[in-house]
């Protein structure tokens, strides 16, 4: 913002379309602040319309071009200056010229490609917005609006269990099993320890979800890893042939989809850390990789209703609401 | 019946355990007393020992019940003998002392009973996190300091054999 110009300025405003209707999302920025934004998913239109208000009505307001920008983008915090643009789309709504007053352009991008989702982490940020700028001589005018969106995934058709013996030889023989390899977000992870052979002097045991983040490639690679959990499963020494149940659930920690290599900059991957810590707090322990997803949200309507509501639409008033009434008693048994 | 919105939470089916094994001892027995520290000897050349006594039914160690003497550079000689030729972190030793073993002291110096008391006090805890370790098991040097008579410092290092499955 210039103070010293004698000249005219604007303030621009983004507003979506379904700013009313569209959900939002919470983000937690890399301030550490949590702030809701609009959710968007892969293939959905961004649609609305930016308002360019003068700040000294009566001036004339001389401008190079008036655009908006939709971008998604990947910033690599060691290196900032360089941001990577994986979308990137412009819509010019005004050539050069002057606005004598205040002004509305509307815009919209058609069912806009976002592969990735949006990501916020500790040397690595992925994300997603709209800007809109007002070109001038000297200096520009813009305004961001920061979306997020999540990527959707359906239940994977091969999804094995994990199991596996491992130890120390003559010392400490388990089997651990988990029921899944691949969890969603709100999932629950099933499993047992089994204890084959025990001859050391266990004091507890518990499960860890470690987040690892992968920036870099080549000879420069960095990973970032971060304990989001420590789950207590077992207090107390274990004896032979003892089984120890787990049930974790993870729908209470703040966790994202597993990334691999997104766009070749970064990845995100979750692992099982199963510790048992003796009398003497040596830690003996077992990592292993899974693979986390995002479930999209269970809509229940039923089929004629949906189809009601869309004829409504074409129909006239009366018989519809009559209708409406005869679906929702459907829907409801 | 099961809703697919509700998660399945159902233990993993495991293997009824044996009553022998839930009710039986547990194969993990380790304890090493350090007591009855001695002074040996005169003026000089006077040390003191302590009585070093390992009960334990780990199948690792070819007694199961033991009783050693030892002197601190005993324990001195464990240490370094650990810290070359195993992967793991030693626990720490107590103290040299040796300030105590300087001349024109008021008190007796590594004589000292309360010093004594201390050393033995820290050398206990030392062999017990030691002996407890699964890597520091499979050295020859920890079985011979514990189990041998004496401690034969031309001896050939080297890892334990495994004893056969069943013992």
């Amino acid at each position: 913002m210039s103070f010293f110009s004698f000249g005219q300025s604007a303030e621009i405003d983004v507003v979506l379309t379904d700013a009313e209707t569209r959900k939002k999302a919470e983000h937690k920025t890399e301030d550490g602040k949590k702030d809701k934004y609009f959710l968007f998913y892969d293939g959905e239109t961004v649609s609305g319309k930016i308002n360019i208000t003068l700040k000294n009505p009566g001036k004339r307001l001389e401008h190079q071009g008036i655009k908006i920008e939709f971008v998604g983008q990947i910033e690599l915090y060691y290196d900032r200056g360089n941001h990577h643009e994986f979308v990137s789309l412009v819509k010019d709504l005004a050539r050069p010229g002057e606005l004598t007053q205040s002004q509305t352009f509307d815009f919209e991008f058609t069912h806009v490609e976002k592969p990735y989702e949006t990501y916020t982490g500790q040397n690595v940020k992925l994300r997603y917005f709209l800007r809109a700028t007002v070109s001038r001589r000297l200096n520009d005018i813009s305004k961001e609006m920061d979306i997020v969106v999540h990527t959707l995934s359906t239940y994977p058709e091969l999804n094995s269990s994990i199991k596996m013996e491992v130890g120390i030889e003559d010392c400490l023989h388990i089997e651990f099993e988990y029921n899944k390899s691949k969890y969603h977000l709100k999932d629950v992870i099933v499993g047992k320890i089994y204890f084959l052979l025990v001859r050391i002097k266990i004091k507890h045991m518990e499960i860890d979800i470690i987040k690892r983040e992968t920036t870099g490639t080549g000879p420069s690679v960095y990973h970032e890893n971060d304990t989001i959990a420590k789950y207590e499963i077992m207090d107390g020494a274990p004896v032979r042939g003892e089984s120890i149940p787990i049930r974790l659930f993870l729908a209470g920690y703040e966790m994202t989809p597993t990334m691999r290599d997104i766009n070749k900059k970064f990845s995100v991957r979750y692992y099982l850390n199963l510790v048992l810590i003796d009398e003497e707090e040596r830690r003996y322990f077992k990592q292993q990789e899974i693979t986390l997803w995002r479930k999209g949200d269970v809509v229940r309507k039923s089929m004629s209703s949906q189809a009601t509501i869309g004829a409504q639409r074409f129909e006239g008033s009366a018989s519809s609401e009559s209708a409406l009434e005869k679906a929702a008693r459907e829907d409801s048994g | 019946m099961s809703d697919p919105t509700v998660a399945d939470t159902r233990r993993l089916n495991s293997k009824p355990q044996d009553l022998t094994d839930a009710y039986g001892p547990p194969s993990n027995f380790l304890e090493i007393d350090v007591y009855d520290p001695q002074t040996i000897g005169v003026g000089r050349n006077r040390f003191t020992t302590y009585e070093v006594r390992m009960r334990t039914n780990l199948p690792i160690f070819k007694l199961k019940d033991s009783v050693v003497r030892r002197r601190y550079s005993d324990f001195e000689w464990l240490k370094n003998e650990l810290e070359r030729d195993s992967k793991i972190v030693v626990p720490p030793l107590p103290g040299k002392a040796l300030k105590r073993q300087l001349p024109f002291r008021g008190d007796e110096g590594i004589f000292e009973e309360s010093f004594i008391e201390e050393r033995r006090v820290g050398l206990e805890q030392f062999i017990n996190r030691l002996a407890g370790h699964p890597l520091a098991q499979n050295e020859r040097c920890l079985h011979m300091f514990l189990q041998d008579e004496s401690i034969d410092r031309n001896y050939i290092p080297g890892k334990v054999r495994n004893l056969p499955k069943g013992t």
